[in-house]
């Protein structure tokens, strides 16, 4: 059943696209040696290309162009081997140049795709219509100053992948779906941090709404949403007020409009008639863009493998597809996972990361690529278990002390003397002892009271610290009330 | 011989002899700006001191046997090039006390060739104009004048009008100069010196104040097709800093003017006879083509059919280009800054921009926002790039028939300081045989070849294939053999 908003003249469809900017990960920006670096002093990153100084001219940095073919082929879209810059004109004061430079009528890559799934299961392909490079611009500071403005530089220059989607979505949870999942393939490709919260990320998201069947309406742009919650609210916002101004007797009109986080509201930026003419036209210090087939052919060979691929490949190993879509969301976890199963058990591995590991990253607040037990110790812990070297309740413990500790498994299970009693002997004295001192349980037993049986493994299992073998400690016990 | 008398090649000659040196080449050169330079307005920087600093460290690598091709040389640099240390201002008031930390590619590599610049030289306004009557500087005057009326004072040509009137005036050994539609040649014909336009891409264009950067190319101007190509020799090369800047070799540009034309082809374009040209320009190209087939040259008409479109098409992208490469002037990070205690940033644009721009740079800007505008864009701007690919196409077939073209320089010889100012048409048609090698990326050289009835020089161009400089300097270098061109302006040290 597909998405709808219940209006007062019945259910209305939205029809929802995204123009994310992804900032490129490289040391220096698309058209100069300048620093890229997030957070470094105002103005502190600044080459005169990026300062717009008289003469400075811009020589495209390889690395980034690199990035965007990496990226295109993530999308699996056409890499187009000629591409142009043209310049887009406007005035501002973080604008330097007076103009950005930027990819408006051939862009590096063309058509692709996405594949999200959805909460139910269901899953669907979002369109891409084009990625191309640009720059970014510097930053407006409005607050440092009560009358004046401040403009940091450092950002000026910087390598923007614009990725924009066919309108292909239906429903806040698809619009959150792709911009999570496109998230996740940058970041598995490496081609941008996806850090929401320091810009390196943003969304301009289109909506429209429709009766269904209908063809497209007119559609609002809803500038800078920069979390998968934002441009989820974002879209459910917009599409109430859309619906609200058409149901209203009033037409929807094209404009730009910014989301209110506080207020969860869009309100106006600027309507079509102010839009800027930006003047587009060829860059004329840059010649286009020409890309030889091999190197791209080089790029392919080296991409890294991408969260649908290797989700198959974990539930391939015996994976439930749940644990598989968990560790594959962020490609740190599925490094760890990786690590701690490799040689080993990996239904086992994944249980041990998707449960205590997971649970004590949440109960510590601590983060994947920071976490209390390393890789290869939670690895070592499992190859424990698996020798029968300690039980798998022995090893929570022993896990929770690695926390603690930061020790390594072996050296706390020889320190604390946890190794497990695999010798028969002990063993059998142990469940001696224990049916000697209960002898009328003993007896009820005999009498046909068969529960009792899980009574004297666990009073064995007391009287050795936990520490006997259990397959042995239940085969002795059957053995000696035989 | 007055050393101020001497060409590049003769003062190079003359420090490798021993017979002078870089400081007394420096000092008679610093002499002659200080006494004419009131009155020509050549110069808007004289770095005197920094010349004669430069100068003695020439003089002691010389001694020290690591003298470079242009050691000890004392030449001009125009304001258009940004210079370390030194102000640059493009001509504009804009660029005001505007000090650059960086030095462009092609001074850089005229330094390290062991050149002295003696300042900075005066041009039309952001390189826009020609007559030289745009700078903020006020406006440069030709050396020559006109043997009836010697009191009416000549324009130099533009916009590189200040490098050609100090070479003429032997206030320099030679200079750089940027042409984007005809500033090197024209000024150079009106000044009765050579100069050469190279192929785009030979020189680069880093650290040179952009007009339009799809046109702009530096090169030099001097008194011989020699000292031209010695100086080209030195400023071009590839870089790095330049993406448009071409990565092929720089031949030996001086040793092709020795070259014999024989058996040449030179491609005479029947379009460039145009209607109302000034019978003694006629006459002297005809006379060019005549001393070429003297030398064993053939001439052969041609045609270059959408010659006619040439000047409006430039007319359009260079505008275009220069609306957008003139944005970075806001006053926001140098140069001029206009504001009042209530000015908010548009505010602060408008009367920065206002104050700081003339006149031809506003209705540059103005036309070349205009035809990039949507609903103009299609028709103006786009409809000219395709013109322009068949300008460039009308060359490539010509070059199947010729081997360099021969036209006249400029339309007329230099006009008063007070004519033609009314009507800007009119200025841009000063262009009209220059443009073409802009528009397809061409070399073109022009050459001193004679005089007019007033006594004014009047020059040939000669246009090659790309990166064939060579060819255009024998072509050149022929036709200066011929011309024997020996007269003198009145004003000259």
């Amino acid at each position: 059943m597909s998405y709808t908003i219940e209006g007062s003249t019945g259910p209305w469809e939205l029809v929802i696209g995204l123009e994310v900017h992804a900032q490129v990960i490289s040391k220096s920006k698309l058209f100069s040696g300048a620093a890229t670096e997030f957070g470094a002093e105002p103005n502190s990153q600044v080459s005169f290309i990026d300062a717009g100084f008289p003469g400075m001219l811009p020589v495209i940095n390889r690395e980034c162009v690199a990035q965007a073919v990496r990226t295109g082929l993530g999308l699996k879209a056409e890499i187009n081997l000629w591409s142009r810059f043209d310049r887009k004109n406007y005035f501002y004061a973080d604008l330097p140049q007076g103009y950005q430079i930027s990819q408006y009528a051939h862009p590096i890559v063309g058509k692709g795709e996405v594949e999200i799934e959805l909460a139910d299961g269901t899953r669907k392909t979002v369109g891409i219509t084009r990625l191309h490079l640009e720059q970014d611009a510097g930053k407006s500071l409005h607050d440092q100053h009560p009358t004046k403005s401040y403009i940091d530089l450092n950002r000026s220059g910087v390598a923007l992948m614009e990725i924009v989607s066919e309108p292909d979505m239906r429903s806040p949870e698809e619009a959150g779906a792709y911009l999570s999942k496109l998230r996740q393939i940058l970041r598995y490709l490496g081609t941008c941090d996806g850090n929401m919260d320091e810009g390196s990320m943003r969304a301009d998201v289109n909506v429209s709404v429709r009766k269904p069947g209908e063809g497209y309406r007119t559609r609002c742009e809803v500038k800078n949403v920069n979390s998968v919650k934002f441009v989820m609210q974002a879209v459910e916002a917009e599409a109430r007020r859309q619906i609200e101004v058409w149901e209203s007797g009033g037409t929807v009109e094209q404009e730009t409009r910014l989301f209110d986080t506080q207020r969860g509201l869009t309100r106006s930026m600027r309507s079509k008639e102010d839009a800027h003419d930006y003047r587009y036209f060829p860059e004329p210090d840059l010649p286009p863009l020409v890309l030889e087939k091999d190197w791209v052919e080089q790029i392919k060979a080296t991409l890294p493998e991408l969260p649908d691929a290797r989700r198959a490949r974990y539930v391939a190993m015996g994976l439930t597809p749940y644990d598989a879509h968990v560790l594959t969301l962020e490609k740190e976890t599925a490094a760890f996972f990786e690590t701690v199963a490799k040689g080993r058990d990996a239904k086992m591995a994944a249980n041990w990361v998707t449960g205590d590991f997971f649970a004590a990253l949440n109960r510590l607040k601590r983060d994947i690529t920071d976490p209390p037990v390393t890789a290869e110790n939670l690895g070592k812990l499992l190859d424990l278990i698996a020798d029968n070297t300690i039980s798998g309740k022995i090893a929570k413990d022993v896990f929770e002390i690695m926390i603690e500790t930061g020790k390594a498994p072996g050296e706390i299970v020889e320190e604390r003397g946890l190794k497990q009693v695999t010798d028969t002997g002990a063993i059998e004295k142990a469940v001696a002892d224990v049916l000697a001192k209960n002898a009328d349980k003993v007896a009820e037993y005999k009498a046909g009271k068969d529960k009792l049986f899980g009574f004297f493994v666990g009073q064995t299992m007391k009287a050795m610290q936990g520490k006997g073998n259990p397959a042995l400690v239940n085969e002795v016990v059957k053995k000696l009330l035989g | 011989m007055r050393p101020t008398d001497l060409t590049l090649k003769g003062a190079l000659d003359a420090l490798n002899a021993g017979e002078t040196t870089s400081v007394a080449l420096t000092e008679a050169f610093l002499e002659a700006i200080a006494r004419l330079n009131p009155r020509l307005n050549a110069f808007v920087t004289v770095t005197a001191e920094k010349a004669l600093e430069a100068a003695k460290a020439s003089d002691a690598r010389r001694a020290a046997g690591q003298a470079g091709p242009l050691e000890g040389a004392p030449i001009a640099i125009k304001d258009l090039f940004c210079t370390a240390g030194v102000q640059t201002t493009a001509g504009s008031r804009i660029l005001g006390g505007f000090v650059p930390p960086y030095e462009s590619t092609v001074t850089a590599n005229l330094l390290r060739d062991g050149a002295v610049f003696l300042g900075k030289v005066n041009m039309d306004e952001f390189a826009m104009g020609s007559s030289n009557t745009t700078s903020a500087s006020g406006p440069v005057e030709n050396p020559w004048s006109r043997a009836n009326n010697p009191d009416t004072r000549l324009v130099p040509g533009g916009s590189s009008g200040g490098s050609a009137a100090a070479v003429a005036a032997r206030l320099a050994l030679g200079a750089t100069a940027t042409d984007t539609g005809g500033s090197i040649r024209q000024p150079a014909a009106f000044c009765g010196i050579a100069g050469i336009k190279p192929t785009y891409g030979r020189c680069s264009r880093f650290g040179i104040v952009a007009f339009a950067s799809s046109l702009d190319q530096a090169g030099p101007v001097a008194r011989t097709v020699e000292d031209c190509a010695i100086l080209l020799k030195s400023m071009a090369g590839f870089d790095p800093k330049d993406a448009t800047s071409a990565d092929v070799p720089v031949p030996d540009f001086a040793a092709a003017c020795g070259r014999s034309v024989k058996g040449l082809r030179i491609g005479v374009p029947k379009e460039y006879r145009l209607d109302g040209l000034a019978p003694e320009i006629g006459a002297l190209w005809e006379q060019g083509l005549q001393w070429l087939r003297d030398q064993g040259a053939e001439t052969v008409e041609i045609s270059l059919p959408h010659t006619k479109y040439a000047l409006p098409t430039y007319y359009i992208v260079a505008p275009a280009e220069a609306s957008s490469n003139l944005a970075r002037y806001d006053g926001v990070r140098f140069g001029l800054r206009k504001t009042e205690a209530s000015s908010d940033l548009r505010d602060l644009y408008e009367r920065t921009r206002a104050a700081g721009f003339g006149q031809e740079v506003r209705r540059r800007i103005m036309i070349g926002t205009y035809v990039l505008s949507a609903g103009y864009y299609d028709a103006y701007y786009l409809k000219a790039q395709k013109v322009r690919a068949l300008i460039r196409r009308d060359f490539e077939q010509a070059w199947g028939k010729v081997d360099a073209i021969v036209t006249p320089a400029t339309p007329t010889a230099a006009f008063g300081m007070d004519e033609r100012q009314d009507d800007p048409v009119t200025m841009y048609l000063n262009d009209v045989f220059t443009v073409t090698a802009n528009l397809a990326g061409l070399p073109g050289l022009a050459v001193p070849a004679g005089l007019d009835p007033q006594g004014l020089p009047l020059g040939l161009q000669v246009i090659g294939k790309p990166f064939d400089e060579e060819t255009c300097f024998s072509v050149g270098a022929a036709l200066e053999r011929a011309a024997n061109f020996t007269a003198l302006p009145g004003i000259r040290a």
